[in-house]
């Protein structure tokens, strides 16, 4: 193990964080507060290669690691979370499914136009009834000639309305239960028959939509077909396996933005004649942040640089994603506790950082499924 | 040991829960979404007697206990905080007056209290005087008969509502000695609410950034004497935290109650979730919880109506537990439900944000520590 793996992308973290600071976090409040798509960042990020990470020059990306997309990700989050899931679901749930197992046709065809961030993409596994339970999905995939039909639901779903493509997940084969009947389509935005349901009003994450995928009779051609059949679920699984790095990320950078602004609240703040940074009992809790969000940066580098390497990474993607994000809920929970009542309201972004962690322990898989893998992992 | 309430203390709360489930419940999404005070449920209490609660008898009010309010507090945050506070604020604005008014005072000023038709507010902190109240600017001068008032309050719960307010201000330049506490009436002593914060949770109750310029307060209305005004704060707080406790323990109750159901109901893997051991444990170490803070809180609302020499610690233990406790049962709450407990159609993303509030108000929770660890130290 390096001993910090990060090191080597210094540079491409200083430029994500200027892009961060300079146009993404300007735009946060705003964009929480009216539940606004964030175009403009998003357009921002494509011109800086921010849309194509993952993907290879040969497919007009930046052809970047795991270890930098993490903290690209990363950086992103501590000025907007809404803004980073957005970014993150279309470099790695949305777009990596492709460039792993497409054939060179579907590269062609999709992954320039993602990588300019002409097309958002996004990740349409989840039913109504079936969450953690993914391999229960009922949506289904008929095949006709050459052309799929497919007929179904999704239920929250990141980008909805506003992506160009979406990974369908669908039963191809209605005779076999669970994940061996499961295959991957690539379904453009505009496709006849794709409609979108309700748009959740959401706790946080306002700027990011999400909602209800509606598939009715939506054709698509047999070369849509990501993969092969009965290979779907498989498909999603490696998706979600580096899909968690970047959550990951996203924690990290929301815990670390709700510390930053507490330690620097903490020290202007005075009470008793004296900042309130300067109190034994205060000072043990912005330690016990700082500590929390160092381990959980150790685990986060590791996973992304054991995956950038090509090394196993499963295990360690579901431990930095379960211990990111529930440091980042503590810290950001503890980040308004710092601030006291100022804390509570909208003018500062305390609460935004809490509400936005929040999400970070659901998606992506629930961390109890995470402890799931985890079990199964060492238990191997 | 065991609470048994009295069988009055039991009609009160059977009262609360039906009204609370046939009124709040249905209003508690559409309170918090649209941010609205409500209106309807304030005379709703009025006419029900529930304002009356933290009033004895002698003053129109149907208890004056502190498990009673703590009762009432907690029915009504099982479904709704915002509604809870309607209530607690009641409370904590008539303390005050109850704790160290005179006897002309309580008979003047309680009945309109007890009987809803005014809601009282409580005004202690200010933007550069949270934790450290003794360092508050606003100043009283006396002129003749009265005092006028000026300076500014922040965080102010119901400050836009309510026709009393208690405010303290200082009387003299320094130190906690010089803080006096006062009777506002609103028609002869109008205060003015620069701002009402948006906030992350309990929105439907208004919190008011208040201005005082030149507000003229008859001397009648200024409780104890002269300098006893820090005193006065710190013992209505000792009196309230319990309730502020209760608070956090129905809106945990609220949230588990609701998780509960739904892991029941939710298959996921051929069976309700609630089958899985994980989720059993998860479930298992909330109720748990739930159940030490129950105890605690009432405990310590026992203490304050015994007023019984160590209530300052066990109050602040029950705040402290109460609202740490709720904190941590939301967030597991919204957890079990996955992504329906992130969305606003389900009431546990709500509970959530609100519950956040119970460890900052009525002092910190790491000012509780501090009062915890001093009464320690004094023992």
């Amino acid at each position: 193990m390096n001993s910090d793996p990060a090191a080597a992308h210094q540079e491409l973290r200083q430029a994500v964080r200027d892009f961060a600071t300079e146009v993404v976090k300007p735009m946060a409040p705003r964009t929480d507060q009216e539940h606004r798509f964030p175009a403009e960042a998003l357009s921002a990020a494509a011109e800086l290669d921010l849309m194509g990470i993952l993907i290879p020059p040969e497919y007009g990306g930046a052809g970047l690691d795991h270890l930098a997309f993490a903290i690209c990700i990363e950086e992103i989050a501590t000025a907007c979370a809404s803004t980073a899931v957005l970014v993150d679901v279309h470099n790695s749930v949305a777009a990596e499914p492709i460039l792993l197992f497409g054939d060179e046709e579907q590269k062609r065809s999709w992954l320039p136009r993602l990588a300019r961030g002409e097309i958002l993409g996004a990740f349409a596994l989840t039913e109504p009834s079936s969450g953690s339970d993914a391999a229960a999905l009922k949506t289904t995939a008929k095949r006709h000639g050459d052309e799929y039909v497919l007929n179904g639901s999704k239920v929250f779903i990141t980008g909805i309305g506003h992506a160009g493509m979406y990974l369908v997940f669908a039963r191809t084969d209605p005779a076999t239960p669970g994940a061996a009947g499961v295959s991957c389509f690539i379904v453009p935005g505009d496709a006849p028959g794709l409609k979108m349901g309700q748009v959740f009003a959401k706790m946080g994450l306002r700027g990011s939509p999400t909602g209800e995928l509606v598939l009715e009779d939506v054709r698509v051609p047999a070369a849509n077909l990501l993969h092969r059949e009965g290979k779907g679920f498989s498909v999603a699984m490696r998706a979600l396996d580096s899909g968690r790095i970047g959550i990951s990320g996203q924690a990290l950078g929301i815990g670390q933005a709700a510390f930053a602004e507490a330690l620097a609240y903490s020290r202007e703040r005075e009470q008793f004649g004296q900042p309130i940074a300067s109190f034994e009992g205060l000072s043990w809790m912005l330690a016990e942040m700082a500590t929390q969000l160092e381990a959980a940066r150790r685990l986060v580098y590791h996973a992304a640089d054991l995956c950038s390497r090509g090394l196993p990474f499963t295990r360690e993607a579901s431990m930095a994603k379960v211990f990111t994000t529930d440091t980042a809920m503590a810290v950001a929970t503890d980040a308004i506790q710092v601030a006291g009542g100022y804390g509570y309201i909208e003018d500062y972004p305390f609460e935004r950082f809490f509400r936005d962690a929040k999400a970070c322990q659901i998606y992506e898989g629930s961390n109890q499924v995470q402890r799931i893998v985890i079990a199964r992992e060492i238990l191997r | 040991m065991d609470f048994t309430f009295t069988p009055d203390q039991l009609a009160i709360r059977d009262t609360i829960r039906e009204l609370v489930q046939d009124k709040v419940v249905p209003r508690a999404a559409e309170i918090d979404q649209k941010m609205e005070y409500p209106k309807d449920i304030e005379r709703l209490f009025a006419e029900n007697g529930i304002l009356g609660i933290p009033f004895p008898e002698e003053y129109g009010g149907i208890s004056g206990t502190s498990v009673s309010i703590c009762m009432g507090v907690e029915e009504i945050a099982k479904a709704d905080t915002t509604c809870s506070l309607l209530l607690a604020v009641q409370a904590l604005g008539s303390y005050p007056i109850l704790l160290a008014g005179s006897e002309e005072q309580k008979k003047r000023l309680c009945p309109p209290l007890a009987a809803g038709e005014q809601m009282a507010c409580y005004a202690l902190s200010e933007p550069n005087s949270g934790s450290d109240a003794g360092a508050m600017k606003t100043t009283a001068k006396r002129y003749g008969d009265e005092y006028v008032l000026n300076g500014s309050k922040i965080f102010i719960t119901g400050a836009s509502e309510a026709s009393v307010m208690v405010a303290f201000a200082r009387t003299e330049d320094s130190g906690q000695k010089g803080i006096s506490a006062f009777v506002l009436e609103k028609d002869k002593s109008p205060w003015k609410v620069e701002k009402l914060e948006h906030k992350l949770g309990i929105r439907g109750s208004p919190t008011g950034y208040v201005v005082f310029e030149d507000v003229k307060v008859p001397a009648a209305n200024r409780l104890g004497g002269e300098g006893q005004g820090f005193k006065i704060a710190l013992n209505v707080l000792d009196h309230s935290r319990p309730g502020i406790g209760a608070q956090a323990l129905g809106i945990a109750e609220g949230a588990f109650e609701y998780a509960l159901n739904y892991a029941k109901e939710r298959q996921q893997f051929g069976q309700p979730i609630a089958s899985f051991q994980g989720l059993q444990w998860m479930l298992a170490d909330m109720a748990t919880q739930i159940e030490a803070a129950r105890h605690l809180v009432f405990f310590a609302a026992t203490k304050v109506d015994e007023d019984a020499a160590d209530m300052t610690k066990y109050a602040a233990m029950a705040k402290l537990f109460a609202s740490d406790m709720a904190m941590r049962v939301t967030t597991d709450a919204v957890q079990v439900l996955g992504g329906y407990g992130y969305i606003t159609d389900y009431p546990v993303e709500r509970m959530m944000r609100d519950a956040k509030i119970t460890q900052i108000y009525e002092g910190t929770n790491q000012i509780q520590r501090v009062v915890i660890g001093r009464a320690l130290l004094r023992e």
